[in-house]
């Protein structure tokens, strides 16, 4: 840094920098976190006393040997990962040159932590993919460039690191860059580019090296602070999903949101979705004052001339680039949750700011991330990836992730545990007809018979309980009563929806019982307040005795 | 294009106010936690502007050790009327009425009680399901793995071994009954962004930040500033005048100053480019024992 700037020109200049994501994959043994430590180091923001507690630690847990420092020890932060020596999760750093701020997600290398891959590349505009010089592009370095082509990263730098062990020989450096073009080029990934390097050493990193004179690029720092990013972002389809609708007064009613793709201006012809309602923009509101126009990925508050329905999870485009709107439409999947994939559950899907249920229709297959083979596959499991078929409850707007990735992307919500259990990335629409669980000619002749085509288990799988019918009865009615409302409430804490019914506001208990059998063959508990037992077996009668009522319950759970 | 792409600043701060709606429309009830600190009132500028010209539709709580700096609180509810802000104070009353406090008890004992224990009860009794922290990855190392959407369980404890995927802008705000989320808006900021944010911003911060004559004692090399009597005459005795300021803000006794003549938003900066140390070193609770911010996070503290 120029100590004689002075500090209002540092401030001019520095406020004009931008932001580069990357994402950095590579194995335990390639060199990453030196990679990164060196950034950071050589960059001059690895401060002091991070140094002098890395001494400490390097002497104690480090695995670089005496007297060296062990960089990777700068970004293994939790506890049991030192231990282990390696790095489980997404780990992000900070570092800043004159030019640029960079994040760093860095991710772990190893096969059962693809998960940690993708959460880290997600937002990534550029990836660096290590490899070691003396063992080149091996399976790793194919996995990881795939899962970078699937996030649709832009830019990628093939780090061949470790050079000085094979003495910075430009042959080795020939072959392992010809083998990685070979593999990547049926990617589709637009810019890729090759460096020697010796993170350990620092060649090629900051400092363009002497051992390598044969090569005629710039060190990778350079290249990092000047690739261009800017337009990587779609300009092209304005595309304003409705976050948060702001009412602070009779007259002002402004839609907030992230601008996902696409520029608005101040007097636009814009069209809501799914409604189909139009009007113009009247206002592009800030905290600052109104601007003419936004881009992404710019947080605004939009007002329109017309007062029209428009909600969170709506979407604002302009009148004559609409995205696809549809129930159906096939995604590449990624698994994320230890628990696997149940094809027959329902799930939350959240796109934009639309939260909606979804079903997996089929998956088409799976990709074996190593080979990129694809074969027949009936669920996936965690780190697994296929393309599967949705169906949604509501439609989605979208468009592909490969041309919007805002808009074409989306996570799967377990409705039980409430975990991202996975994230896609959408292809296109799919034809009603090509689904396969759509309504078929078997299906209407048992529903013509008379017969429901909802499975008692299919129903199971939403409420998570049997259906059963509690009479509750005794001597109180403010002890049944609690008694009753108590079983709703536990109930309906473990996932199941409880129905609450009182006989007493029927004429016909008997009728009433019955109608509560026939509820509960179809997956649902019903409570049934001053009920009877009818001498069945299928009613479960509960005497309410106060005192222990809670402890009662507890043994129906 | 270049009139299409954003400063690092403006990216983060749009990042930020995405965010805070996200968690605005899909949770019943948050909360924004307000600590007073630089990153506190970013925060808070950043909510101010995420609903402009609305008002923020969530409360600020600011959880009192009742060993804070006497300039902090002053600045606290001199804001709080001046802004307008629905702000809930809350402590830990009981142990307050026990007289727990760090010359006493020790930062380990105090910081638990008055900090960690009074910030679980407060979230208890409020019923939160969601809390916004101000807390940057670049802090420290535990923070750097944490999602913007921190899973809480019914306990208040942060599992970092088990956090949800989280990936693009997509966040999962899903929770049962008594779960909660913290939500870290400033993830992603740096001590330098935050620095300059305040000052193109123009954001009024606590004057502890800037260098001033302060009579500080030496304790363990962390200058403690003399902010009341409850520090122990014989400490007070050693007191000296220095020209001192700070770079975080918490418990007086348990926050050191730094020696500085930084007495300008732009000196501060200027400071922050050339510094060699880091931010947290002024923090004596985060030397209790190795890896104990995670320990603390993982039993509910920020």
């Amino acid at each position: 840094m120029n100590q004689t700037l002075n500090i209002s020109e540092f401030l001019d200049q520095d406020e004009k920098k931008d932001l580069l994501r990357l994402l950095t994959a590579g194995s335990v043994d390639d060199g990453k976190s030196t990679l990164i430590g060196k950034l950071l180091f050589d960059s001059k923001k690895l401060y002091e006393d991070q140094l002098d507690a890395l001494a400490r630690d390097s002497e104690r847990v480090g695995n670089a040997g005496e007297n060296t420092i062990d960089y990777a020890l700068l970004l293994d932060g939790l506890k049991a990962e030192r231990e282990q020596g390696i790095t489980i999760d997404v780990a992000y750093r900070y570092f800043s040159t004159n030019k640029r701020k960079f994040i760093i997600a860095d991710t772990p290398g190893h096969e059962q932590y693809t998960r940690n891959m993708i959460t880290g590349g997600s937002t990534a505009n550029l990836a660096i993919i290590l490899v070691d010089a003396r063992t080149g592009v091996i399976t790793q370095t194919r996995r990881h460039s795939y899962l970078v082509s699937l996030l649709g990263i832009k830019h990628v730098v093939l780090a061949v690191n470790k050079m000085d062990l094979v003495d910075y020989s430009k042959e080795v450096f020939d072959k392992i860059v010809k083998d990685y073009t070979d593999f990547v080029a049926p990617l589709g990934i637009p810019d890729v580019k090759c460096f020697p390097l010796s993170a350990l050493k620092g060649d090629n990193v900051v400092n363009k090296s002497e051992n390598t004179p044969w090569f005629d690029g710039i060190p990778l720092l350079d290249y990092l602070e000047t690739v261009e990013i800017a337009n990587d972002n779609n300009f092209d389809d304005f595309r304003y999903p409705i976050q948060y609708v702001l009412r602070p007064n009779l007259d002002f009613r402004g839609f907030c949101g992230k601008v996902a793709s696409g520029i608005v201006r101040k007097g636009d012809e814009v069209m809501a979705i799914p409604s189909g309602k139009t009007s113009k923009v009247k206002g592009i509101h800030t905290y600052e004052g109104e601007i003419d126009y936004a881009f992404p990925p710019q947080s605004v508050t939009i007002t329109l001339e017309d007062e029209i329905d428009l909600s969170r999870g709506e979407m604002l485009v302009h009148v004559n680039n609409k995205p696809t709107i549809s129930r159906n439409f096939e995604a590449m999947l990624v698994w994320m949750d230890e628990k696997g994939m149940d094809p027959d559950q329902q799930y939350f899907i959240k796109q934009t700011t639309h939260t909606t249920r979804v079903r997996i229709d089929n998956i088409k297959y799976k990709v074996d991330v190593n080979t990129m083979e694809k074969s027949d596959c009936k669920a996936l499991s965690l780190n697994e990836i296929g393309k599967c078929v949705f169906i949604t409850n509501e439609p989605l707007f979208f468009d592909p992730y490969n041309k919007n990735k805002n808009c074409g992307s989306f996570i799967i919500i377990d409705p039980i545990t409430n975990n991202t259990s996975a994230v896609g990335m959408i292809i296109g629409e799919v034809d009603e007809k090509e689904l396969t669980t759509t309504i078929t000619e078997d299906d209407k002749a048992t529903m013509r018979a008379g017969s429901s085509i909802v499975s008692v288990s299919e129903r199971k799988k939403i409420t998570g309980v049997d259906g059963k019918v509690f009479a509750i009865t005794g001597e109180k009615q403010e002890c049944i009563n609690e008694y009753a409302y108590t079983l709703e409430r536990r109930l309906f804490d473990t996932g199941a929806m409880p129905i609450v019914i009182n006989a007493k506001e029927f004429i016909d208990i008997e009728n009433i019982m019955l109608i509560a059998k026939k509820i509960a063959t179809q997956g649902y508990s019903v409570i049934v307040i001053n009920g009877t037992e009818m001498n069945s077996d299928d009613v479960i009668v509960c005497k309410a005795i106060d005192g222990n009522i809670a402890s009662d319950v507890e043994s129906l759970i | 294009m270049k009139e299409y792409n954003l400063s690092h600043l403006k990216e983060l701060e749009a990042e930020s106010i995405h965010i805070i709606r996200e968690v605005a429309a899909e949770f019943e009830n948050p909360v924004m936690l307000y600590s007073i600190g630089k990153d506190s009132s970013v925060m808070v500028r950043l909510a101010e502007k995420a609903f402009a010209p609305g008002r923020v539709p969530f409360p600020l709580m600011h959880i009192d050790s009742k060993w804070k700096f006497k300039e902090m609180i002053e600045f606290r509810d001199t804001y709080a009327k001046e802004f307008g802000w629905n702000l809930i104070v809350e402590y830990n009353k009981e142990a307050y009425e026990a007289g727990i406090g760090p010359f006493t008890h020790g930062s380990k004992v105090h910081t638990d009680v008055m900090k960690t224990q009074a910030l679980l009860q407060a979230l208890d009794k409020h019923k939160f399901d969601a809390a916004f922290g101000g807390a940057r990855r670049d802090e420290e190392k535990s923070r750097a793995k944490e999602r913007i959407f921190s899973f809480r369980d019914r306990f208040h404890k942060w599992d970092p071994k088990n956090q949800r995927p989280e990936l693009w802008d997509i966040y999962n705000a899903k929770v049962q009954k008594g779960e909660s989320i913290r939500v870290f808006p400033l993830s992603n900021w740096t001590e330098l962004d935050i620095w300059q944010y305040i000052r193109l911003e123009n954001i009024p911060i606590v004057p502890l930040y800037y260098a001033k004559e302060r009579p500080v004692v030496n304790v363990d090399g962390n200058l403690i500033l003399v902010d009341d009597d409850r520090m122990p005459a014989e400490m007070r005795e050693k007191a000296e005048m220095k020209m001192v300021r700070f770079r975080t803000l918490g418990c007086y006794p348990l926050t050191g100053a730094v020696e500085s003549e930084a007495d300008t938003i732009e000196k501060i900066v200027e400071e922050m480019m050339i510094t060699t140390k880091s931010e947290r070193t002024t923090r004596v609770i985060d030397f209790d024992q190795e890896a104990s911010m995670e320990q603390k996070k993982r039993e509910g503290y920020f």
